[in-house]
């Protein structure tokens, strides 16, 4: 929960998407973080929860010049709960790597890039999952990474914020890795 | 003489709803057999409604598909108030008459837009299909969101809607917002008239399929969430009668049942619905229809995308109508109080003929579950046409082969994860 009065953002318009499946445990981290941050006390950022269609994405980001989309994320070996940086600049012809299911999230912003729908800038926050099975509520290594990643995505929606999240800059702890052109990935420990 | 066999392989079938695979045997030049391999694991729905209360039926069936649930919803609802019996009243069916509507419209827009029409102008995804044709993805995306509009207004949200309940809804959507979207809708009636338009310039294969077709039938209306069932030979029945005359069958290669009618394979869905019904669209409709190329009945299964357009025009008519002529229901929900008996629904999903039968004790436990979704119904059919595709075909070197397939089988907009689930083609050329 966020604490403190309204943001100030530097960009003009501002959305954060949370994706993901709450049926599906940790698929459900980008809903579950909305659900806890205070819509009120985000203003004047867009908050939209995507359970199912990423077509949604489409519209929600169209127009906007930052979009912060939280998003689960498998990856082999597992670290649970750590926390992925993806960022893509729509001024090149940036594509992400495809997602594995239907249409997915690097579909939606192929998609979008055609249709001139992009965000001019667009973060992935992409945390970790242990548990993908049926049912409700996240586990807690991904629970316990709600801290860390409302403070990350106040960072990305504005560098002046009167919030106080709770921890540290998360920027001091971002370990690099290897980008391409017009987009860039990094992993956010802590 | 050396037999020559020829193989092909799809191993995971694009832009259908699902996972499945196709093998063709091809042996001297003549097709042995095409069988859809529906490998997605059964998914036991029937088996586990039973000894759940009636109310929940609605909400767990939602859960099969996440394309057209307000189908299953509205299905399971029918034929468990038909086993109470219970009536809605005119208020409730018409707004569940509008759930369906923006159903027919976002999941006609997903298919025709997202999976159907790269194959008609030769692009392998809608993305690559946006880079030329923006106007046109655009205007699908336009149609798409209006029907999830309805979906999220009435129904709670776009996919497994919360709103519907056993005996009406949980809420009674109000006029004030049902009027903001009419005016969505407006915009969306030009949408889909542009779509008839455009979709009707494509180039169409000849094919005239030689099967029976199955499909809702109301007196009064274009069927889509009630009616009774009727066949191209002449069969008209209730959904009390299906099971008389539908009956399902195991076959090896497929996780999916199979379906027969009266002992021979049928189809559902956009052909048989135009088929049966077109004399009951509304004028504008039928003249799309017309202008889009269509007689009083087609049989191609190439043109099914035209009728998609035709029915979403209606859809899309048909909800401003239920939207000017609306009135809350009050109460927006019939008490459904158990009754011991048994109970039947058909509706017409997206994709086809869709029936739902529940036996209840008197305490309204479910002792029995039948649901019989329209792939499954459509599979043999999809099947047969496949081999005379293939037949017709086997000049094509395989790649070129493998893509008609494909396209073939997505002509029925097949959804896999609702008959068991879909596509991986392997064709055996001996």
């Amino acid at each position: 929960m966020t604490t403190g009065n309204s943001i100030r953002t530097r960009h003009r318009r501002v959305v954060l998407i949370g994706l993901g499946n709450p049926s599906r445990r940790d698929d459900g981290i980008g809903p579950s973080l909305l659900t806890a941050l205070d819509s009120e006390l985000l203003r004047p950022v867009t908050l939209v929860t995507a359970t199912r269609d990423p077509t949604v994405l489409l519209e929600a980001w169209a127009n906007a010049d930052l979009a912060v989309v939280v998003d689960a994320a498998v990856c082999r070996p597992p670290t649970p709960g750590r926390i992925h940086r993806y960022t893509t600049c729509f001024t090149s012809d940036a594509r992400v790597v495809g997602n594995s299911h239907g249409f997915g999230i690097s579909d939606a912003i192929r998609l979008a890039t055609a249709l001139n729908r992009a965000p001019r800038l667009l973060v992935v926050l992409a945390v970790e999952a242990a548990d993908l099975s049926v049912g409700h509520g996240l586990s807690p290594p991904v629970a316990a990474a709600i801290p860390a990643l409302t403070a990350a995505v106040l960072r990305e929606i504005g560098a002046s914020t009167r919030v106080s999240p709770r921890g540290q800059d998360p920027r001091s702890d971002w370990t690099e890795c290897p980008g391409r052109t017009g987009s860039d990935r990094r992993i956010l420990e802590y | 003489m050396t037999r020559q066999t020829r193989q092909l392989r799809v191993n995971s079938l694009a832009r259908v709803e699902g996972e499945g695979a196709l093998r063709v045997v091809i042996e001297d030049g003549a097709v042995q057999s095409a069988e859809l391999h529906i490998y997605e694991p059964p998914r036991f729905f029937e088996a586990f409604l039973r000894g759940r209360q009636h109310t929940e039926p609605p909400d767990i069936t939602s859960r099969i598909c996440g394309i057209c649930p307000v189908a299953y919803v509205t299905t399971a609802c029918q034929a468990i108030e038909a086993a109470c019996q219970v009536e809605i009243t005119e208020d409730i069916a018409e707004l569940r008459r509008l759930l369906y509507c923006g159903e027919w419209i976002s999941s006609h827009a997903l298919h025709m837009y997202f999976l159907h029409i790269p194959d008609f102008l030769g692009y392998p995804d809608v993305i690559e299909l946006a880079g030329d044709h923006r106007a046109a993805v655009e205007r699908g995306l336009r149609l798409k969101q209006a029907g999830n509009a309805i979906l999220e207004l009435v129904g709670g949200r776009a996919i497994h809607p919360v709103n519907p309940c056993l005996g009406g809804f949980h809420r009674a959507t109000t006029s004030a917002s049902l009027a903001e979207l009419s005016r969505q809708l407006q915009q969306a009636l030009d949408d889909a008239l542009a779509t008839v338009e455009f979709v009707a310039t494509f180039d169409f294969p000849d094919r005239e399929l030689d099967a029976i077709l199955l499909a809702v039938h109301h007196a009064d209306r274009y069927a889509i969430d009630s009616g009774e069932v009727r066949s191209s030979d002449g069969h008209n029945f209730s959904a009390s009668e299906f099971a008389n005359h539908s009956t399902e069958f195991q076959v090896p290669h497929s996780t999916a049942l199979h379906a027969a009618l009266d002992g021979r394979s049928y189809l559902t869905g956009p052909l048989a619905r135009y088929t049966l019904n077109s004399g009951q669209l509304s004028p504008l409709a039928r003249e799309a229809a017309t202008a889009g190329g269509l007689g009083p009945t087609c049989r191609n299964p190439f043109r099914s995308i035209v009728i998609r357009a035709v029915e979403t025009v209606y859809a899309i008519e048909e909800a401003l109508r239920l939207i000017a002529e609306y009135r809350p229901p009050d109460p927006p929900a019939i008490p459904v109080a158990p009754r011991s008996g048994s109970g039947c629904g058909v509706t017409e999903a997206p994709r086809g003929l869709l029936y739902h039968r529940y036996q209840l004790d008197s305490d309204g436990m479910i002792r029995t579950a039948a649901i019989v979704p329209p792939t499954s119904q459509n599979l043999a059919v999809i099947e047969r046409d496949l081999r005379d595709v293939v037949a017709a075909n086997t000049s094509m070197d395989d790649a070129a082969l493998t893509a008609l397939c494909e396209r073939t089988i997505r002509n029925y907009d097949p959804c896999i994860s609702c008959s068991a689930h879909f596509l991986d083609l392997t064709v055996v050329r001996r």
